[in-house]
């Protein structure tokens, strides 16, 4: 568990890379129930307008808290996570989207031992979650 | 689009939905989660009484409260036009296996907004002696017609 004493504003806890191919998407919408076709059909998504096949938003958030998860070695002291969905993730029929996250600290309460972690979450060189924050207890 | 006059409305109580331990496993791996956050000896050397579900785990919950929004013809929404907006997890404990949880969606506010509609849902979660878990808080963006 890390020590709230040892952490500074603005230190990257992680930096993690993932990689989203068809087959994750697939995973995911068996995980949560959300079968929604433009996860998983070219030709649907393409008919709603769509650039591809895009990655559930959820998924995106899912990930990108696990390096924050991984810091701590315990998912039981996150207190609040919230995000924006800012922009999709399109993932090719072939080949993977390398999504890549950077988790800084950002606020302190020395009192209360919380802490504010941002989560500044990258495809194609363009954040696509926005005001991505995570409260964890230490 | 969505009638506004849903603000307020409050859903029926979901069914008991039973936390498993192998259901934490399959949404940890699938939101690429380590093997350590999933193993039960960690959980418990951590003081918890079985896994700890991912932050984002609430999520199933919360979609049994939207299915009846889409469902109820009052609230007149059409999903083909929804896209997510905004999404949060407020914990006030972990979903741990063993879990036994209802969950209440209510609308907590609709907006106009250049054309499109912006519907915010809270869906609170509750254990099985009807105290507060986790309360998921959901903002759609509905299209407009035109938009």
């Amino acid at each position: 568990m890390p020590e709230i004493s040892e952490l500074t504003i603005g230190d990257v806890i992680a930096e993690k890379n993932f990689n989203l191919d068809r087959d994750s998407l697939v995973r995911y919408a068996g995980a949560s129930g959300d079968f929604n076709p433009i996860h998983y059909r070219d030709d649907v998504a393409v008919s709603v307008g769509l650039p591809g096949v895009l990655a559930h938003g959820m998924l995106t958030m899912g990930l990108s808290i696990d390096p924050v998860v991984s810091w701590l070695g315990d998912a039981g002291k996150i207190l609040e996570y919230g995000v924006r969905f800012t922009k999709p993730v399109v993932v090719p029929a072939k080949g993977r989207a390398v999504i890549t996250v950077v988790a800084k600290v950002a606020e302190l309460d020395p009192e209360t031992k919380k802490v504010r972690i941002d989560l500044q979450t990258s495809f194609d060189g363009n954040n696509v979650l926005g005001k991505s924050q995570v409260w964890v207890q230490l | 689009m969505v009638n506004p006059n849903i603000q307020g409305k409050r859903y029926p109580r979901s069914a008991a939905y039973l936390v498993g331990r192998e259901k934490i496993r399959e949404f940890a791996r699938a939101t690429f989660a380590s093997e350590e956050s999933i193993d039960l000896a960690a959980a418990k050397a951590s003081g918890h009484s079985d896994l700890v579900a991912p932050p984002t785990f609430p999520i199933v919950l919360q979609e049994f409260g939207l299915k009846l929004v889409i469902a109820d013809p009052e609230a007149g929404l059409d999903f083909s036009r929804v896209v997510h907006g905004e999404q949060k997890f407020v914990f006030q404990r972990p979903i741990v296996a063993g879990d036994l949880l209802t969950s209440e969606l209510s609308v907590a506010s609709v907006k106009s907004l250049g054309g499109n509609h912006m519907v915010v849902f809270d869906t609170e979660i509750f254990d099985e002696s009807n105290s507060l878990v986790c309360t998921a808080i959901s903002t759609l963006v509905v299209r407009g017609e035109d938009a």
